[in-house]
């Protein structure tokens, strides 16, 4: 299978400290690929440099044959990579379907002059933003709170609404930051529920997490990270199994 | 459509109050209407900067002065001692000059009006692209000092400039003939029409900027405003849309600059002063910052007064104390200010003291 993202040899350092060394992976079209570690192990600073958030010290990252790092993260957006946030960051002061029709963004034209003159060929454009943001706030069910303003909803409803958004960029690409932080068991399995359901529409997603009940659920892969270097990478089972990966997060047994 | 409903009901009370001064013969009142016309002009494209796209900005006397101050020197700055030039020959010839005489009959040749507009809209919005593009970097504090900084240094180079007036500012601006018997003008039998130039104004970049918070660029700057990186990652030139609101923004302040210099006939360094733009603002979040009718409505309102003298000499003290006590009372705006659940929360509060 031709991967749709490889990340080679990418490294990034903060101060004294190697955030991220030397790690290289791949992901395959159409998979589910997850990365764990224990805290600090670098996972949401490997994420902000596949999304160009932070620019990487060296390596390269390759996004659909294309050499991404350097570039802004509109580009990236633009080119089909979309991502969530470990500590949701909706739009406040706009409802949860405005939220969403900012996700098209990148999938439309129409500018500052078209916008103010207010063009006709603009309202056929601004409805189809409506109706495909409408239809994946449905798809996430939560089609009724369209018109809530995003930031008053609850926890897990902000969740999905952040999934609907990045999803409105239709990405082939979507990297999900810890998915399952701050949720309860319950809402846990629903977010499960709704990756695979994401993924079953054709994005391969890329995610981080540390809920290990849901990573070992949905995952066809799992990169192991631990002080910014890659420790593992293979299926759920083998990973259960692990020794390297079991003293990481159990200790090593001489406390 | 809703969204031009309102509009409607603005064109109505600009053709009313018209009426009603002329009812009760206190035409006067247009001549300030007129002027607070074109201050809230300024105010609106401020909002959508501030309130809109998040983004602060301590200069936009400057950019107004910019476009005054342009158009009065290119339509007073007599070119007749070098009529001869090649350069001057040839933009009398495609009509760019007028030639004219003075009240002692010396000979006169300014700028046409028309050009003079564009070249000092022109003018701001180059200059608001050279300091958008790095100072819009900034965040916060720091953009709003950095437009204090810009907004400091066009008031010294007008107070220091022999060709801005220095200190007495420029005078004797001609009028500005928008069309054949449409004429920018503080003349007397002209206070109607100006009125109505004026407020025709103030509605047509109310209907384009009305336009602009619902279309797809106005949800990105929205965007911007609340979570800038966000922003970015859903695909927005979080950059570009940012200058190119401040620029849009800029430019209109400098429109509205050149209007009312032309309807002054004049136009003084007070208008590239720092506590112009303190006052810009305020007024931005008396209306309530992300309402661009709250804006409307104050900046028309709060200049109406000052111009009218009813602050009296404490003119910039007002504002300034107006700034304080809308941040500590109401910061979503006067219009906002929801009195009444506040008062019934008041009167719980002390009720559970007793």
């Amino acid at each position: 299978m031709t991967p749709i993202l490889e990340v080679q040899n990418l490294n990034r350092r903060f101060g004294g400290l190697q955030a991220v060394s030397e790690v290289s992976f791949a992901v395959a079209v159409g998979q589910i690929k997850a990365v764990i570690g224990p805290n600090g192990a670098g996972k949401t600073t490997l994420f902000n440099l596949i999304s160009g958030t932070i620019p990487a010290d060296s390596g390269q990252v390759i996004f659909n044959g294309q050499e991404i790092q350097g570039k802004q993260p509109w580009q990236i957006a633009t080119a089909g990579m979309a991502r969530t946030y470990q500590n949701i960051k909706l739009f406040p002061g706009m409802t949860a379907l405005e939220n969403v029709m900012v996700g098209r963004h990148c999938r439309t034209t129409a500018g500052f002059a078209a916008g103010m003159l207010n063009l006709p060929w603009t309202w056929k454009e601004e409805r189809e933003i409506r109706e495909k943001s409408l239809e994946l706030l449905e798809l996430l069910e939560i089609g009724d709170l369209a018109q809530v303003e995003a930031t008053s909803l609850a926890f897990g409803q902000q969740r999905a609404v952040e999934f609907a958004r990045a999803l409105a960029a239709e990405p082939s690409l979507l990297l999900l930051d810890e998915p399952a932080a701050g949720l309860n068991m319950h809402e846990t399995g629903e977010v499960a529920r709704l990756i695979s359901k994401i993924r079953d529409r054709g994005v391969t997603v890329l995610l981080v997490e540390h809920d290990m009940s849901l990573v070992m659920d949905i995952s066809d892969e799992i990169v192991v990270l631990c002080f910014g270097q890659k420790i593992a990478e293979d299926v759920p089972t083998a990973i259960q199994h692990n020794p390297e990966v079991i003293r990481i997060y159990l200790g090593d047994g001489d406390v | 459509m809703k969204r031009y409903l309102p509009l409607l009901a603005l064109l109505a009370v600009v053709i009313f109050v018209q009426l009603l001064t002329g009812w009760t013969e206190t035409g006067f009142y247009l001549t300030q209407l007129t002027m607070s016309a074109y201050y809230s002009l300024v105010i609106i494209g401020l909002c959508l900067l501030m309130g809109y796209a998040g983004q602060i900005s301590l200069g936009h006397a400057g950019f107004f002065a910019i476009g005054g101050y342009t158009s009065a020197i290119l339509t007073t700055h007599n070119l007749t001692p070098m009529k001869d030039q090649a350069l001057v020959v040839l933009l009398a010839k495609v009509g760019c000059l007028v030639a004219s005489k003075d009240e002692y009959g010396a000979e006169l040749l300014v700028a046409q009006p028309w050009v003079a507009c564009l070249l000092a809209v022109t003018a701001a919005t180059l200059v608001a692209l050279v300091l958008g593009g790095p100072v819009l970097k900034l965040k916060g504090h720091y953009l709003a000092m950095a437009t204090l900084g810009f907004g400091t240094i066009i008031y010294r180079l007008v107070l220091a400039t022999w060709l801005c007036g220095e200190a007495d500012g420029i005078s004797s601006v001609p009028p500005f003939q928008l069309l054949p018997g449409l004429t920018v003008s503080g003349g007397f039998g002209e206070r109607i029409s100006n009125y109505y130039i004026a407020w025709g104004l103030v509605v047509l970049f109310m209907v384009l900027l009305i336009n602009l918070v619902h279309s797809r660029a106005g949800r990105a700057l929205r965007a911007i405003h609340g979570a800038e990186d966000a922003a970015n990652a859903m695909g927005v030139n979080t950059a570009r849309f940012k200058l190119t609101i401040f620029v849009l923004s800029a430019a209109v302040a400098a429109l509205a600059g050149v209007f009312l210099t032309h309807y002054n006939g004049g136009i003084g360094p007070s208008e590239a002063g720092i506590m112009k733009s303190v006052r810009y603002v305020a007024i931005v979040a008396v209306g309530g910052m992300a309402s661009i009718w709250g804006a409307l409505i104050m900046g028309t309102l709060l200049n109406f007064l000052s111009m009218r003298g009813v602050f009296g000499t404490y003119d910039d003290a007002v504002f300034g104390a107006i700034l304080i006590i809308i941040m500590l009372f109401a910061p979503e705006g006067l219009l906002r200010l929801q009195l009444w659940p506040r008062l019934k929360e008041l009167k719980k509060s002390w009720g559970g003291e007793k």
